[in-house]
């Protein structure tokens, strides 16, 4: 590897999250195929589960569907006892993409500089 | 033939006029999709208090909007408002067009997915039966009483009851893809081990689902740059016989459908995206292709499935007693400071008081109630202002407010200062919590039960 640069992954990827009983699903949207390729290098389930601390008290599992360039981790015991039963504001997990955005990694520097950026611009 | 279905409604709670734009595309199948984990826990409530419901009460207003269209034999209309009575649900519809004065409309409700009589039986089925397939729990660590169970049914007797002439069909728990699968299988003629076709009709089922999440909804990418997000999109799929199709939405409306949009929603809700696990086949979705038409079209293809299981999904549900929460503000100086002060000394009172108290939890919002481990609290000393949401479990409802009486009396006499409500009120009514065993059950089990009963109006 040339050059690394270290970047949030806001920058990199978009995010949905979804829930099943106790179990939260992040997906994580690469933005082009190099970032695809860092991302799949360098988010681990492990460093997810490490990120997530006390957030999620059971298994982290990565899958990936490169035919829209997304990884998907599913992250067991993450809701508080699952939505109907927990109490979290967040019962369903809708905010949990974010909290991985937060996540920084390194990457060639090439993609670091191509990364969008994007901000919103709200009157 | 291309055959259009359209996602009406994503959840209990959606807005029942935007389904106008679909009638107004002339879609052939408006499907409704009212159930989340979540809201079987609403519809329990309602059941408990009136027989007659354990149905989404807004489908009288879809109706009210469709049946007309439905009359002039313009659409079909698919759902499962039925929640836990679809025969309630069914009465309802029937109500509905008799009170529009509709006539010549044949209206179809799904019974058999409740097994809420039949749980020792299932139990007793076999080795390892009911088996929470979230914890791998035994049936025999079930928590309490049982609520109510159902099971997740497939697109099978929606089939049916179109064959039958139904222009409403109304389902209990049916899985939610398997609504926009039935008139697929319906009008194309796909056989049920033609596993490529129902794996792409799932695909489109899928995207549909959750109303305008495919369509410009909920985007992490550009969200800011969406247009006219007041006149909310809700997806049309184009679908053809040989399973590919487009995704698009209801002419003038705002929202988008682009690859951005499209893949968000393909990977909402999914575990491994190449098992997708439906009552009706096994859905790779790593397999679609999504070809970025322009214009707000984008194409699907290429869908592989896999063999159906031999089982259905279940869920099994249980009391969990009851939550309350109080909500309370703090402004700079020692914001966050003072909100950690005013919990602590709330659950000392609670203790005091004897409350018995089962569960805590304490979020501090401004702070990190939301991302928690992952937020760095540099800064959270000097936060301009924090409110301490602070949520209880306890046995019973009148317990948890008593707790919620506690809260107020310091706003005079405990020590942190400056202590304010968060708009009128500091906490809401007790909220009776409940519990989800989600389990397999062998679909021989659950088929011999299972019926379509019509009614024409």
């Amino acid at each position: 590897m040339g050059d690394v640069a270290r970047i949030q992954l806001r920058d990199l990827c978009g995010t949905r999250a979804g829930d099943k009983g106790d179990i939260s699903n992040v997906a994580l949207f690469a933005y082009d195929e190099e970032a695809y390729e860092a991302i799949r290098a360098e988010v681990t389930a492990d460093r997810v589960k490490r990120h997530v601390g006390s957030l999620v008290l059971g298994e982290v599992r990565r899958y990936e569907a490169a035919n829209v360039l997304a990884l998907n981790f599913v992250m067991e015991r993450a809701l508080g006892g699952g939505g109907p039963r927990s109490l979290r504001s967040d019962n369903l997990g809708k905010t949990l993409g974010g909290a991985l955005l937060r996540m920084e990694i390194d990457v060639p520097a090439s993609v670091a500089a191509s990364a969008p950026r994007r901000r919103p611009v709200v009157p | 033939m291309t055959v259009t279905v359209a996602g009406g409604q994503g959840f209990y709670g959606d807005h029942v006029g935007s389904t106008r734009t679909l009638l107004d595309a002339g879609v052939d199948y408006l499907c409704l999709e009212a159930l989340a984990e979540l809201t079987l826990a609403i519809l329990q409530k309602d059941r408990q208090r009136d027989e007659s419901l354990g149905y989404t009460r807004d489908l009288p207003a879809y109706l009210a909007l469709a049946l007309p269209h439905v009359a002039e034999k313009r659409t079909k209309v698919i759902t499962n408002a039925g929640g836990i009575n679809p025969v309630g649900a069914g009465r309802a519809a029937v109500e509905t067009a008799k009170r529009l004065g509709i006539s010549g409309v044949r209206i179809a409700t799904v019974v058999g997915d409740d097994l809420t009589g039949r749980v020792d039986e299932l139990a007793g089925a076999g080795h390892g039966s009911l088996t929470n397939a979230e914890t791998g729990e035994p049936w025999s660590s079930f928590p309490g009483d049982l609520l109510f169970a159902s099971a997740y049914l497939g697109a099978g007797p929606i089939v049916s009851a179109l064959a039958d002439g139904a222009d409403v069909v109304i389902t209990g728990r049916t899985a939610d893809p398997s609504l926009f699968l039935a008139p697929l299988v319906y009008e194309h003629g796909w056989a049920s081990d033609d596993w490529d076709r129902l794996a792409a009709g799932i695909v489109v089922g899928h995207l549909c689902e959750c109303s305008g999440q495919s369509t410009g909804g909920n985007p992490s990418g550009e969200w800011w740059t969406v247009p006219e997000p007041w006149n909310f999109a809700y997806p049309i799929a184009e679908c053809e016989a040989d399973g590919t199709a487009v995704l698009t939405k209801a002419p003038g409306t705002g929202g988008r459908v682009d690859f951005d949009t499209v893949r968000h929603q393909l990977l909402y809700e999914v575990h491994d995206p190449a098992a997708y696990v439906t009552p009706d086949v096994v859905a790779d979705f790593t397999s679609v292709a999504l070809d970025d038409l322009g214009d707000d079209r984008v194409r699907l293809s290429g869908v592989r499935g896999r063999p159906a299981t031999p089982t259905y999904k279940a869920l099994f549900t249980y009391p969990y007693g009851w939550s309350g929460e109080s909500r309370v503000a703090f402004a700079w100086p020692d914001a966050y400071a003072k909100a950690r002060a005013a919990a602590a000394i709330f659950r000392r009172r609670v203790e005091m008081a004897g409350h018995v108290v089962d569960d805590w939890l304490e979020e501090y919002w401004g702070v990190n109630a939301l991302h928690g481990a992952t937020v760095p609290l540099d800064g959270a000393d000097e936060a301009p202002e924090v409110i301490v949401r602070l949520a209880w479990r306890c046995g019973d409802a009148a317990t948890v407010a008593r707790v919620g009486r506690e809260m107020a009396p310091m706003a005079l006499s405990a020590p942190p200062w400056g202590l304010t409500g968060t708009g009128r009120g500091m906490g809401g009514a007790p909220s009776q919590l409940m519990g989800l065993w989600p389990a397999l059950v062998d679909k021989s089990l659950v088929d011999p039960g299972v019926a379509v009963e019509m009614v024409e109006v």
